[in-house]
């Protein structure tokens, strides 16, 4: 299957940057001189939801809409904030994701030129980008990025002689996983612990030091030049359904060739599969988590889904980020649970009793599931925390998310889960537990 | 208004709250470990969870969290829900799957919110079976001990700590299910108002280190309900005692005071009750100067001499001592040789307090209206060290712009870190002038430093901006004009300014000054509010019991019109230099003195001692810094002969052939109210001895106190008869009325069943959660409008040259609350403060001794630079840790 390469057009197979010159030369900063030059502040944002771009961070969000929820200050300059900032998540933490890093090692000038766009639509005159603190290329990078932006006038006062202002800040992470969740983030942005935020309020009404804030994923900011450029119509004749544009797909895991494709929204699973070589070894897929860590599996049953938001959804996953880890059919479904949960049980913020105290928990059954130290009614008790770390219940998404892959490895994988308890194994009392059967 | 239907049951609430406080306000049984009713909503714990339902066609609803729920109109909720129950249940067992169990050698338990909790979800059996974690604990200093293993992560204390009461020593640190609760490093914490973590903390990782070093359950104590004699402000405290031992001070809810929270020094500094060296027979000096004991016939005796010989009385009052006390003592020596046993600074500057609060009777804010403040002027006053309660009350009230904000942008107040996201360092202004740096410095505008007459010059200024007709201080500079302008403007604008200050720095012109400026305030703005602090917990009172100062028994005894000085509960060490004071004493043929404590007065002065009682064993009646009567009960009976003052004083008369008859407290009551008809409130700020609920007395000890009948077993085996109450409505025992009508005035300590902690039982008592006390919060305001409405002459006091200001601190200036072991242990170094200049022109190098002669007095100390005082100022560290009874300020001369 042929990619569509639009956020990827310049990256070069030897991965080196490409800096200003050669980006502009290859048509980069037209979509900024335009959208200075045609547009009015408040008229990129209903472009952007025309053309239906939605949030590449994971939650697919439309990005027009979120823009819209930003006040605007034009007929009252007087009460207009300090600040307005524009706040780029480039923390990318998610298991098996790793498209943002290419983008911002590869091609850091379309973050930068997406991010002057961005910010002018939603009226921001300081910008942040924070970047996983292990990204030390990407930083590297975009500072010099910014540096050369700044020298050609794309950046600080005035710019293009448009009378918009705008800076741009990078911040590393001291990283954590739940920094990548975006009003923890802010929070860390802050010099706080990074503890998510309840909402309502939004970041558009009170985000980073209290200002209006809009929170957008690096790839969904990449977009943004493109359909400036190239207008709505282009930009949605990309996709194969009704969601429009490109996405960067990842593979990692038991396939022959992982590494970052750009197909349009909606190619089939089976499609992508392929791409990346299929299974390796010859041998079959088990299973896959279509967007990251998070995301519930896809089985073999589901190689005709087409993946875009919808078609992912209607699946019983999520699109996620669009990069799977892929499993094959000699992979104990106990071994790849356990790995995750520890991941999310590490990394919870500590802030919500479900999840600070149920993640540790889960991951101790799951491992004396592996070691054949099991109980009846474990895996029950596993349904019963899919149940009460589930939405609503936990103060943020970070533990439904860990209970993704948990609900439906209980649900496609539970005979070989259940076969793990040893048929002698009965319920023991918590002290007989505590001594014969410790986790 | 919302109208909201809970378990079947229908309501109207006010739709700005959320559903977790207005279902305890309405009774319900809902459990919660993060919201507390001061502290608000964040969402952490996950304990409250209750279904709720879109509309009426909903039937599936959706469990959320009830504290981070709108009460919004039409909202359906169900609490006795299976699904809801089953994850209220769940969440206990999580924090179990951590929580030590070890609540047999917790002093938590007894009054533990984590087991009221997981006895109201019904959680019993836990299935986790892996291994707990476990923390190392912190050495965190006198105060409080640390038990980290026990935490559930609930994020309080932090909330409290760094939220509420601004510290930052203690954080949340590491993640995960690691998150530990401590310092830095160990270490006692910083913040003045650290002892509220034990009963923030819904279990028992803070607990009171001053309770465990002599431990033993809320449900085997014996309380009374108490006022705080630390200071002048009157927080209400429920002392616990067991056998004649005080055991600790909690916090007693009072709507307008205190509320939930007290400082550390009221909380700790009741450990001087306890102390091996109180007098506690009546003593005689003897020929060689050494105090020896007399049984009661034969001290009648020495007393009957003594009396018959005296050429004349004067009466020492004291400031820190009831009413009760002061008027025993005035009976005892006659009207007109009664002295306040204030000093004459003291007593002017209190006047002149006494005298703003009558100009202002409408407009005294209570500490809870001071939180409800939005611009500040504090003139002179460091409240964080001589009114500390009010410093945090202060904390709250910057935090009102924070509430504006989030107002609009519509997130509602109880969503405590969404007001505090939004408000990040916008503060209400709060402007404040005093001679140094201040520990609220941090949340004040520009702090201003000067001496005395220019922070009363700075006050007038201010006044004059806000009103023309307000006298004018003499020609400002630039600067200081703009200064005053500004804040004049700011106070204008402001829907509640608040104007704050003091008597601490002995000088009546920075009261005159505040004085001006609220009336020039007020006259624009009906809102606006003082708050006056005094210095000691019945100043006021003792101001309004119309004596002359101390001066005038010193001049009695000086020049032979009296021979005999009668003191009670006082220090004459504390009211004059010690070379006056032992002058006088020499000259004294006698000093009969009625004290609690083994203070100088006790061991260097008194030829006769009658162990009074301390307000652990004693009734009386304070008035507080708003003009407050608020009466103090018994907590236990002393050990005889000691008694209180006032029996003392009226045993003395008795034998002065003049027995006034007071049966009890209601009988001096009346007495007083009879001589005094400005303290005629006295009477209702608590009922009467034989008031009754359904013929029933008021307990002292809660249902469960265990034990009783064995408690004398050393003595006998027999249960004793409960000692019945001659001077209060409540009992000695856990017999009586509990509950719902009682007169909150004698609610000795908080519980309802379910609900053992001091801070969720209270809930049961008020008219809605964190509200106010269903039957009005106790004690009678005094003070009735004054006559005098003029502005006051702008006349200041000016010291040239070098002058010596005095230099409070929390630990060590109150003189009782020093005696605390704990408190002792707290108390800095005494230095002598002056800047960087000051330290030039004296030569000596910081560290040095400086030696310096105030009011005839010479006092050498380390030398210590603080930039922020002004130039020529000498600050003075007063108090235990530091010097007592001089004159500040003053001029000085330093060499
Ligand atoms: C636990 C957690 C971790 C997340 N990590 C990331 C991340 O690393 N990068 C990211 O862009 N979004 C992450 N998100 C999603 C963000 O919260 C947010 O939805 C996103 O940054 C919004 O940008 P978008 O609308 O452009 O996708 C995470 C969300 C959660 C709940
Ligand atoms: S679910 Fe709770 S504990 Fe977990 S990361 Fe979110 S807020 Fe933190
Ligand atoms: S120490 Fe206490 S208040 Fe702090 S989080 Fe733990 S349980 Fe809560
Ligand atoms: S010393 Fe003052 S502020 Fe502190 S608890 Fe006592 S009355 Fe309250
Ligand atoms: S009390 Fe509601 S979540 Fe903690």
């Amino acid at each position: 299957m042929e990619q569509t390469k639009v956020l990827t057009q310049r990256i070069r197979d030897d991965r080196a940057p490409v800096w200003i010159d050669d980006y502009i030369n290859e048509g980069g900063y037209e979509a900024l001189n335009k959208a200075l030059s045609d547009y009015g502040p408040t008229e990129v944002g209903p472009l952007i939801k025309e053309a239906g771009l939605r949030g590449r961070g994971g939650a697919g969000f439309p990005t027009g809409v979120k823009w819209s929820f930003m006040p605007r200050f034009e007929d009252r300059p007087d009460e207009r904030p300090k600040h307005v900032y524009l706040v780029v998540n480039a923390d990318e933490m998610e298991p098996g994701t790793f498209k943002d890093r290419m983008i911002m090692e590869g091609d850091p000038h379309q973050l930068i030129e997406g991010m002057i766009i961005a910010a002018y639509a939603i009226g921001a005159d300081m910008a942040y980008v924070f970047i996983r603190g292990e990204y030390v290329e990407c930083q590297k990078n975009l500072q010099r990025a910014i540096d050369e932006a700044h020298a050609k006038g794309y950046l600080g006062d005035d710019i293009l002689g448009s009378g918009f202002n705008l800076k741009i800040y990078l911040h590393m992470s001291a990283g954590r996983y739940i920094c990548g969740e975006e009003s923890a983030l802010l929070s860390a942005l802050e010099g706080r612990r990074a503890v998510p935020r309840h909402k309502p309020p939004f970041p558009a009404a009170s985000g980073l030091f209290g200002q209006p804030t809009t929170v957008n994923n690096v790839e969904t900011i990449c977009n943004v030049p493109h359909i400036v450029k190239n207008g709505v119509e282009w930009y949605k004749s990309l996709g194969h359904n009704k969601d429009g544009g490109t996405k960067i797909f990842g593979a990692s895991g038991h396939v022959a060739k992982p590494g970052l494709a750009e197909f349009g929204l909606g190619v089939k699973l089976g499609d992508v599969l392929e791409h990346f070589g299929g299974i390796r070894n010859g041998r079959k897929l088990k299973g896959l988590l279509p967007g990251g860590g998070s995301t519930p599996f896809l089985t073999p049953e589901h190689l005709d889904t087409p993946m875009d938001y919808d078609g992912v959804g209607a699946a019983g996953s999520r699109l996620g980020t669009a990069t799977m880890i892929v499993f094959d059919d000699q992979t104990p479904i106990v071994g790849v649970l356990k790995n995750l949960e520890h991941f999310y049980a590490q990394e919870s913020c500590g802030w919500c009793t479900p999840c600070r105290d149920g993640l540790p928990w889960v991951e101790k059954m799951l491992i004396g599931l592996e070691e054949g130290r099991g109980q009846p009614g474990d895996i029950e008790l596993l349904d019963l925390h899919v149940k009460l770390l589930g939405p609503g219940k936990t103060f943020c998404a970070h533990a439904p998310g860990a209970m993704g892959p948990l609900e439906a490895g209980l649900k496609y994988y539970r005979d070989e889960l259940s076969a793990l308890i040893p048929d002698d194994a009965t319920t023991l009392s918590l002290t007989q537990a505590a001594n014969a059967n410790p986790l | 208004m919302a109208h909201i239907t809970i378990d079947g049951r229908e309501y109207d609430v006010d739709d700005t709250e959320n559903l977790l406080a207005v279902a305890l306000s309405k009774g319900f049984d809902l459990p919660y470990f993060c919201w507390h009713p001061e502290l608000h909503s964040v969402g952490a714990c996950r304990q409250c969870a209750v279904k709720s339902y879109r509309n009426d066609e909903d039937e599936k609803g959706m469990v959320v969290m009830a504290c981070m729920t709108p009460c919004s109109d039409g909202g359906r909720f169900e609490i006795d829900d299976e699904e809801a129950a089953e994850m209220r249940a769940q969440v206990i067992e999580w924090l179990m799957t951590n929580h030590p169990h070890d609540c047999p050698v917790c002093e938590e338990g007894g009054e533990c919110h984590l087991q009221d909790m997981t006895l109201m979800t019904g959680h019993t059996q836990r299935r986790y079976r892996g291994a707990k974690r476990t923390h190392t604990n912190q050495d965190l200093g006198p105060f409080i001990n640390h038990e980290m293993n026990r935490c559930i992560a609930c994020y309080r204390c932090v909330r409290y700590y760094r939220d509420y009461a601004d510290g930052d020593d203690l954080r949340a640190l590491g993640s995960h299910n690691n998150v530990y609760f401590g310092r830095e490093r160990d270490g006692a914490f910083d913040n003045e108002f650290s002892g509220n973590l034990v009963e923030v903390c819904p279990t028992g990782v803070f607990t009171d280190k001053t309770l465990g070093a002599h431990y033993n359950r809320k449900w085997d104590m014996q309380n009374a309900p108490g006022i705080c004699t630390h200071c002048s402000l009157g927080c209400n405290t429920s002392p616990g005692s067991r056998q004649g031992v005080l055991k600790r001070i909690q916090n007693r809810f009072h709507g307008e005071i205190n509320h939930y929270f007290l400082c550390d020094r009221g909380r700790f500094g009741a450990g001087f009750v306890n102390r091996d060296d109180r007098p506690r027979q009546p003593l005689v000096r003897n020929a060689d100067g050494v105090l020896e004991p007399r049984d009661m016939d034969a001290m009648r005796a020495t007393m009957e001499e003594v009396l018959a010989a005296t050429t004349g009385m004067i009466g020492v009052g004291s400031p820190r001592a009831s009413l009760e006390d002061n008027y025993a003592l005035r009976n005892l020596v006659g009207a007109d040789f009664f002295t306040t046993g204030m000093s004459a600074h003291d007593q002017a500057a209190s006047l002149a307090g006494k005298a703003a609060l009558e100009a202002h009777a409408e407009r005294i804010a209570t500490l809870r209206e001071v939180e409800s403040c939005d611009a500040v002027l504090v003139l002179g006053e460091d409240v964080t060290q001589t009114a500390p309660r009010v410093a945090l009350s202060l904390r709250q009230a910057r935090r009102n712009r924070h509430l504006e904000l989030a107002a609009q942008n519509k997130i509602p107040k109880w969503h405590a870190r969404a007001v505090r996201d939004i408000g990040q360092y916008n503060n209400s202004p709060i402007f404040s002038a005093t001679t140094q740096a201040t520990r609220l410095d941090d949340i004040v505008i520009e702090p201003q430093r000067l001496r005395p007459d220019g922070i009363a010059e700075l006050g007038f200024a201010i006044a004059h901006a806000l009103d023309n007709t307000a006298p004018a201080v003499k020609q400002l500079d630039d600067d200081t004009q703009a200064l005053v302008d500004s804040i004049a403007a700011t106070l204008k604008g402001a829907k509640k300014p608040l104007i704050v200050a003091g008597t601490s720095l002995g000088d009546p012109a920075i009261v005159h000054a505040a004085n001006n400026a609220m009336k020039a305030l007020a006259a624009a703005n009906a809102e606006a509010r003082l708050f006056v602090t005094f210095a000691e917990a019945n100043s006021l009172g003792l101001a309004m019991m119309d004596a002359p100062d101390i001066e005038q028994a010193f001049t009695a005894i000086e020049n032979g019109t009296a021979d005999t000085l009668v003191v009670m509960q006082n220090c004459l060490y504390e009211r004059a230099p010690k070379a006056r004071v032992d002058a006088v004493v020499k000259k004294a043929k006698n000093v009969i003195v009625m004290d609690h404590s083994l203070n100088r007065t006790v061991g260097e002065a008194a030829t006769h001692v009658l162990p009074a009682g301390s307000f652990a064993e004693a009734d009386g009646t304070l008035v507080n810094n708003e003009g407050r009567a608020q009466r103090f009960f018994q907590v236990f009976i002393p050990d005889a002969p000691m008694q209180e003052g006032w029996r003392w004083a009226a045993d003395l008369a008795d034998v002065a052939g003049r027995d006034p008859e007071w049966a009890g407290m209601d009988d001096i009551i009346d007495a007083i109210v009879a001589d005094y008809p400005a303290l005629a409130g006295i009477k209702d700020a608590a009922p009467s001895q034989s008031f009754r609920k359904f013929g029933m007395r008021f307990p002292r000890s809660p249902h469960r106190y265990a034990a009783r009948t064995a408690l004398y077993a050393n003595v006998n085996v027999r249960e004793r008869r409960p000692t019945v109450d001659a001077d209060s409505p409540l009992s000695y025992s856990m017999e009586g009325y509990y509950g719902e009508g009682q007169p909150p005035s004698t609610l000795a300590f908080a519980w309802s069943p379910g609900w053992d902690s001091n801070q969720a039982a209270i809930t049961r008592f008020q008219d809605e959660v964190g509200g106010h006390l269903k039957g009005g919060d106790p004690g009678t305001r005094l003070i009735t409008p004054g006559t005098d409405t003029a502005f006051a002459p702008a006349d200041v006091t000016r010291v040239d040259g070098w002058q010596a200001v005095p230099m409070y601190h929390i630990f060590g200036s109150e003189s009782q609350s020093a005696r605390a072991e704990a408190i002792a242990e707290r108390m800095p170094e005494p230095v002598f403060r002056v800047n960087a200049e000051g330290a030039k022109t004296l030569g000596i190098t910081p560290g040095n001794d400086l030696s310096l002669t105030i009011d005839g007095e010479t006092h050498a100390f380390p030398l210590d630079v603080d930039p922020s005082l002004p130039d020529q100022t000498i600050a003075v560290p007063v108090g235990m840790h530091g010097v007592c009874g001089v004159r500040l300020p003053v001029g000085v001369e330093p060499k």
